[in-house]
């Protein structure tokens, strides 16, 4: 079945330097998830909030992004930032841009946050959406404002019921980090695919990454799942 | 404005053309192959159920990039001479999608409510009729918007089979980049035409979910 003679050697998993090309991978796709996230939840909540306000114009701005950064490959949003960033900021900011370190890293955190924003206002909007019209009633009617409202009612039901699929997103963010490797971020797959070019053991690196994301993975729904249940909301049908 | 663009524009069309290729063997693969995953994911027997729930937790919990770059490392294993890129390219991408789409085919299929199976059986429908008649129609109904959604993720996807030096349309405008310097109009151009395929797509798809709303 076999036909090419290809001799495995795991030893590229735990042999230096090729184990530390992992474990600095593995932590800088930790960092690129964490931080992307960061920026994703802040903006995304924002965006999925003003995409439901009252204030038409703001509603259109929410709008325009979900539709311009869900509609758009991630990959295409990073190349546009990392090769068309530099031109629209012009030249003399260019050379500033390209004094800071790693550039290629912050533009990945940034395209990855703006990216998985989109899909974050979209389940913040259908957060909002799960609320009944009643809730809102019944808080108006027992004499709260409309702050009050907002901060004792709306946003503590909405942020339970957007918190499984938050999870799920958190989840994507770790796996679509992986598409920073094209830009020269040395995360995990790119350090993978850097341990083939050195050692022409692609298959045994890659696998050891497949490893790799499928304990990150696993590790992130646990946490999750813990958060959820923390969160329940005992009698709201169906979350 | 768009000169580079233009002067290039059959070489990046061509690439669009892959994209377009391997899209559709990705889904004419995927699909069915989902179908299976998901008669696997509700299947009783125990030796069916759990290497196909094996599968399904294990290529959703890794990235896509990786899946692509492992089956372009195993192919040249299995076939015995290095490959291009296209084959392995749909292999990675049907083994990956089968899963994805077979969750939606689980998630469908269990969707219809056990009574509804039950008033088939007792107006004396047999099982398959009672599967031809009432069960797939509901489920397919269900299913249909999410599965245009994942057959748009799909299209989207396709632009990391980059990775591997497939030349679609993401590769060739990085390709024509480095002779033109023109990023903005390529990589603008490459954005505009993922967006508005996207669009109309996921517009497509949105009047479905209507529809389902009324019960159409």
């Amino acid at each position: 079945m076999l036909g090419l003679a290809y001799e495995f050697d795991w030893s590229v998993l735990w042999r230096q330097p090729y184990g530390m090309y992992l474990l600095q991978g593995i932590w800088l796709t930790i960092q690129l998830g964490i931080l992307s996230w960061i920026i994703a939840f802040l903006l995304g909540v924002f965006i999925g909030t003003i995409r439901v306000s009252s204030w038409r114009s703001m509603r259109f701005i929410g709008t325009a992004y979900v539709e311009i950064f869900r509609n758009i490959p991630f990959l295409v949003q990073l190349f546009f930032w990392y090769y068309a960033g530099p031109m629209v900021f012009g030249q003399t900011i260019q050379y500033r841009i390209n004094a800071i370190p790693n550039l290629n890293y912050y533009v990945a955190i940034i395209a990855l946050g703006m990216y998985t924003a989109s899909r974050v206002a979209e389940h913040t909007r259908a957060g909002f959406a799960a609320i009944s019209r009643d809730q809102y009633q019944a808080a108006l009617s027992t004499g709260l404002t409309r702050i009050q409202m907002y901060r004792y009612v709306i946003i503590p039901y909405a942020l339970r019921v957007i918190i499984p699929p938050l999870t799920t997103e958190f989840l994507t963010i770790f796996k679509n980090s992986s598409i920073a490797m094209t830009i020269g971020v040395a995360e995990t797959t790119f350090m993978a695919y850097r341990i083939d070019a050195e050692t022409f053991h692609g298959l045994e690196a890659t696998t050891g990454a497949c490893l790799i994301y499928l304990a990150l993975g696993l590790g992130v729904v646990k946490l999750m799942g813990v958060l959820e249940s923390r969160f329940k909301i005992h009698g709201l049908i169906g979350r | 404005m768009f000169d580079a663009v233009q002067r290039n524009l059959p070489f990046l069309l061509g690439g669009f053309w892959i994209t377009v290729k391997l899209m559709v063997l990705a889904l004419a693969g995927g699909i069915p192959l989902g179908i299976l995953v998901g008669l696997g994911r509700i299947s009783k027997k125990k030796w069916v159920y759990y290497p196909v729930t094996f599968y399904v937790n294990v290529i959703r919990n890794i990235p896509l990039i990786l899946v692509i770059f492992w089956f372009y490392f195993v192919m040249p294993i299995i076939v015995g001479s290095p490959l291009d890129p296209f084959p392995s390219a749909v292999i990675s991408f049907i083994v990956f999608e089968a899963t994805y789409f077979g969750e939606i085919f689980r998630a469908g299929y269990q969707s219809v409510s056990k009574g509804q199976i039950e008033a088939g059986y007792s107006t004396g429908l047999t099982y398959a009729q009672t599967a031809r008649y009432i069960l797939i129609p509901i489920a397919v109904r269900r299913m249909l918007p999410s599965m245009i959604t994942q057959s748009i993720i799909t299209y989207q996807d396709t632009c990391l089979a980059f990775v591997i030096g497939l030349p679609e349309l993401v590769r060739r405008a990085t390709i024509v980049d480095t002779l033109e310097v023109r990023s903005i109009q390529l990589f603008g151009f490459v954005a505009f035409v993922f967006w508005i395929t996207c669009y109309v797509g996921s517009t497509i798809s949105r009047r479905y979910e209507v529809k389902e709303a009324r019960g159409v």
